[in-house]
């Protein structure tokens, strides 16, 4: 089998004096979903950032299909184009409607000429349950409604991975059922996806492999019926046995 | 009231809406009261004070002379139409210029770093130098330097503009330029960086990001000030009387009022003024309240 | 929406008070300071003045104070042709040279109602019957006559005719008679160019920002012969009308009629004439136009 789809080896980042990520080791498999879960803080986001390239490593390298991204003189629009990056604040243009929003990077960014783009646009949105909804702005949705659409939005190029930052942390309870079948939906479609997540339940159905982020250290992955049910290190017990008291495990 | 504890409604309920709804209706005539009575008493006061003042008739007669309004309103509406004019050429060059120079000053373009330097300087000095100033300096100033000749007896720089109108128009869009471009550039700065990542994220170039998302959405934000400030520039147009214009309403009002020795043309121009920019600020008023409740 | 009707009603409401409001007396002050001086000087003296400070005359010009009317922007010198008139007055009155104060007083608030901060103010201003409805005018101490002021080197320096100057693009000073003068008799193809004070006009004229300036004739003497020598006096014109100056006093003020005959006695001894000789060397080389 050919190499992973992303690969972080020995990723370290700091943020002046603070370091948020350390040493980081860890592959993403081609249609594999891999569930980063961690405090807040401990960096989930800022791995998802780094890969996107929206912010630059330290130390360490990262990999997409083999080849490092993180070098320089490597084209990051280039990059970009072929992750897909849902936010937790959905961060939807407000001043496009939901087509247009889904459209305008397939359609600035691949140079897809205009009537194709939209039957790519249009089939998105209704896999993820948004058909009709296409001429409405965004502040005209509710948050799981927008969350789709962004989805379906980093989704919209064919990304060779997705990365999910939280997001259903931002989302209403009775919301964040429907996102979550949407990225279940991701998974069925095999799309390969490296998420970093509070909800343990999701991590448990969707995730193939589960990686406890604390303190910028990848202190324990493996498949979820370890880390979540049996983990070995202290901290990680530590951890989910706050989130079994918070109610959300 | 008897106890209508739990079981038939009853006709109870219909008589305690009536009674609110009159109670209501009351309250609101109170206070509509109250307030035209307390109108009245303010407003009526300070006109009574005014007008029973002892300086009002001189003051009345040197500023609100009815003949010398009607004799001179005329003139002065023909020459206003030429501050109309000056200030929608004006504002248009204002908003394209404002926009360059925002833009220079917030990429991040090596070859255009002294562009970005200049443009940053010019935002100083314009923003810095008062306006009526810059039309002096400008005014004088180009007509000055066409003129130079070279040892030749040439005159190189005589391609120059000359009309005060014209230099006139260009020190507002300078001086405006400056100060629309700091408006704009808030803008842009104002935009949430989740925006920029969402851009960078869906694989558009930092060009594209910012002509694609960032920009519309400050502009967009930015209307109010925006307008704002073409209110204050419809008034400073009245500054290109300084250097010449003959025609300009301000200008008009003053030679009126020298003739006459009497204050009220420049009233009429003042009117006049007012007459554009009051439904701009009202306009202004309603375009924030609508964002508000967005 | 009921709001925006009413602010926009405002100035209107504003400009139909203005114009509906009946001022009621309007035309009653008849009695405008055309009366000849009726008063003898015996009349004028310092202990009868009532002037500003008692035993001082407080004379008002504005700043710059320009020449040939004023020399070096200090009227207390005594030199320039409005100075010396100043001190010429205030001596036919019985005050020292010494008793005289000079206050700057800006044009356009020389006319404000209310009190004013001198007793007379001489600054090359035009007597015209308007005006004289707001303020006191003394007897005329000078008239004028306008003048075409070109540069050598332009098109319009060898014109003969006020027609000639049709084409001209022409600069003026605000608040003189000379815009009137030009629209009058030049009534030239394109509006002439008004400008705040004189030193503007000098530069208009300096770069060519017009073709000529029309200016009253002493302060052309002096833009040909010290400002702009490369400038010539084309010709000159007697504006319709003509123009006297006068000083300016307070409306209905008790010592118009005394300045007036301190002025009709300088100029019934030829003493004005005299002044004018020294100060606007009036030498009549500059051709009429007609």
């Amino acid at each position: 089998m050919s190499g992973p789809v992303l690969e972080f080896r020995g990723v370290t980042k700091s943020f002046g004096d603070l370091e948020v990520l350390h040493g980081i080791d860890l592959a993403v498999h081609e249609h594999e979903a891999v569930a980063v879960i961690g405090a807040s803080g401990s960096g989930k986001s800022t791995l998802l950032r780094c890969v996107d390239l929206l912010e630059d490593i330290d130390d360490g390298d990262i990999f997409l299909d083999g080849e490092v991204i993180t070098d320089p003189s490597v084209d990051s629009v280039g990059v970009r184009r072929r992750l897909g990056l849902v936010f937790q604040a959905y961060n939807l243009f407000p001043h496009l409607n939901v087509i247009d929003n889904v459209l305008l990077g397939i359609v600035q960014g691949r140079s897809v000429p205009g009537d194709q783009a939209r039957v790519i646009a249009h089939e998105l949105l209704e896999r993820f349950g948004m058909a009709g909804r296409e001429d409405d702005l965004p502040d005209r949705l509710s948050g799981g409604q927008q969350q789709r659409v962004a989805i379906a939005r980093a989704f919209a190029t064919r990304p060779r991975a997705m990365l999910l930052d939280e997001v259903t942390s931002a989302l209403d309870p009775e919301l964040v059922g429907e996102v979550l079948e949407a990225v279940r939906d991701l998974k069925d479609e095999g799309a390969t996806m490296l998420l970093a997540t509070h909800e343990m339940g999701f991590a448990r159905e969707v995730a193939d492999t589960v990686g406890f982020l604390h303190e910028g250290r990848l202190i324990e992955i493996g498949p979820p019926e370890q880390v979540l049910e049996a983990p070995v290190e202290d901290e990680t017990k530590r951890f989910l046995r706050r989130l079994l008291v918070a109610g959300r495990a | 009231m008897s106890d209508a504890a739990g079981t038939a409604p009853g006709p109870a309920v219909p008589d305690r809406r009536a009674e609110r709804a009159a109670a209501r209706r009351a309250r609101t005539l109170r206070h509509q009261g109250i307030a035209i009575a307390s109108t009245v008493v303010v407003l009526g006061g300070l006109a009574v004070l005014l007008l029973t003042s002892p300086g009002w008739p001189v003051f009345r007669d040197a500023f609100f002379d009815p003949e010398v309004f009607r004799d001179s309103f005329p003139r002065i509406l023909e020459a206003f139409w030429l501050d109309i004019r000056v200030f929608m050429v004006v504002e248009v060059v204002v908003l394209i210029l404002g926009l360059t120079v925002a833009l220079l000053r917030t990429v991040d373009v090596p070859a255009l770093f002294p562009l970005k330097i200049l443009a940053v300087g010019y935002t100083d000095v314009f923003r810095g130098i008062p306006t009526i100033l810059l039309v002096y300096l400008i005014g004088f100033g180009v007509p000055a330097i066409a003129v130079g000749e070279s040892a030749s007896g040439a005159q190189p720089l005589a391609w120059l503009p000359t009309e005060p109108v014209v230099l006139g128009g260009l020190a507002l869009a300078l001086s405006y330029g400056a100060y629309v471009s700091e408006v704009y550039r808030a803008g842009i700065n104002s935009i949430h960086r989740g925006q920029r990542d969402a851009a960078l994220a869906v694989g558009l170039t930092e060009r594209q990001a910012l002509r694609h998302v960032i920009v519309p959405q400050a502009v967009r934000r930015v209307g109010p000030p925006l307008l704002n400030d073409f209110i204050a520039l419809q008034k400073d147009v009245a500054l290109i009387a300084i250097i010449g214009v003959t025609g300009e309403a301000f200008r008009q009002a003053q030679i009126d009022s020298l003739a006459s020795f009497n204050y009220t043309p420049l009233v009429a121009a003042a009117l006049l003024y007012l007459l554009i920019t009051i439904p701009m600020a009202r306009l202004l008023d309603r375009w924030e309240r609508r964002r508000q409740t967005r | 929406m009921p709001k925006l009707r009413i602010t926009f009603l405002l100035p209107l409401a504003l400009a139909a008070l203005i114009a509906g409001c009946g001022s009621d007396d309007d035309s009653s002050d008849d009695s405008s300071s055309d009366s000849s001086a009726t008063v003898s000087l015996d009349d004028c003296t310092p202990n009868q003045l009532e002037t500003l400070k008692s035993g001082e005359l407080t004379v008002a010009t504005d700043s710059p104070a320009f020449p040939p009317y004023f020399e070096d922007d200090d009227p207390t010198n005594g030199k320039g042709f409005e100075s010396a008139v100043a001190y010429a007055v205030a001596d036919t009155l019985g005050f020292a040279s010494s008793d005289v104060n000079w206050v700057v007083e800006p044009f356009n608030s020389s006319y404000a109602p209310g009190p004013k901060d001198f007793d007379f103010d001489v600054n090359q201003i035009s007597i015209t019957p308007k005006r004289a409805e707001q303020v006191d005018f003394s007897a005329p101490y000078y008239t004028a006559k306008q003048a075409v002021v070109a540069l050598k080197s332009s098109d319009f320096a060898d014109a003969t005719s006020l027609a000639d100057l049709e084409d001209a693009s022409i600069g003026v000073q605000i608040g003189t008679t000379s815009l009137e003068a030009v629209n009058a008799s030049i009534a030239p193809s394109t509006e002439p160019q008004v400008f705040d004070n004189s030193n503007d006009v000098v530069s208009a004229l300096k770069q060519e920002q017009v073709d000529a300036v029309v200016v009253d004739v002493p302060t052309a003497f002096y833009l040909t012969a010290v400002q702009v020598p490369e400038a010539t006096t084309v010709g000159q014109f007697t504006a319709p009308g003509g123009d006297e100056w006068g000083a300016l006093l307070g409306k209905d003020s008790p010592l118009t009629d005394c300045v007036s005959a301190a002025i009709t006695e300088l100029s019934d001894s030829g003493e004005l004439a005299g002044i004018e000789q020294t100060w606007i060397a009036e030498k009549t080389d500059a051709p009429v136009l007609e």
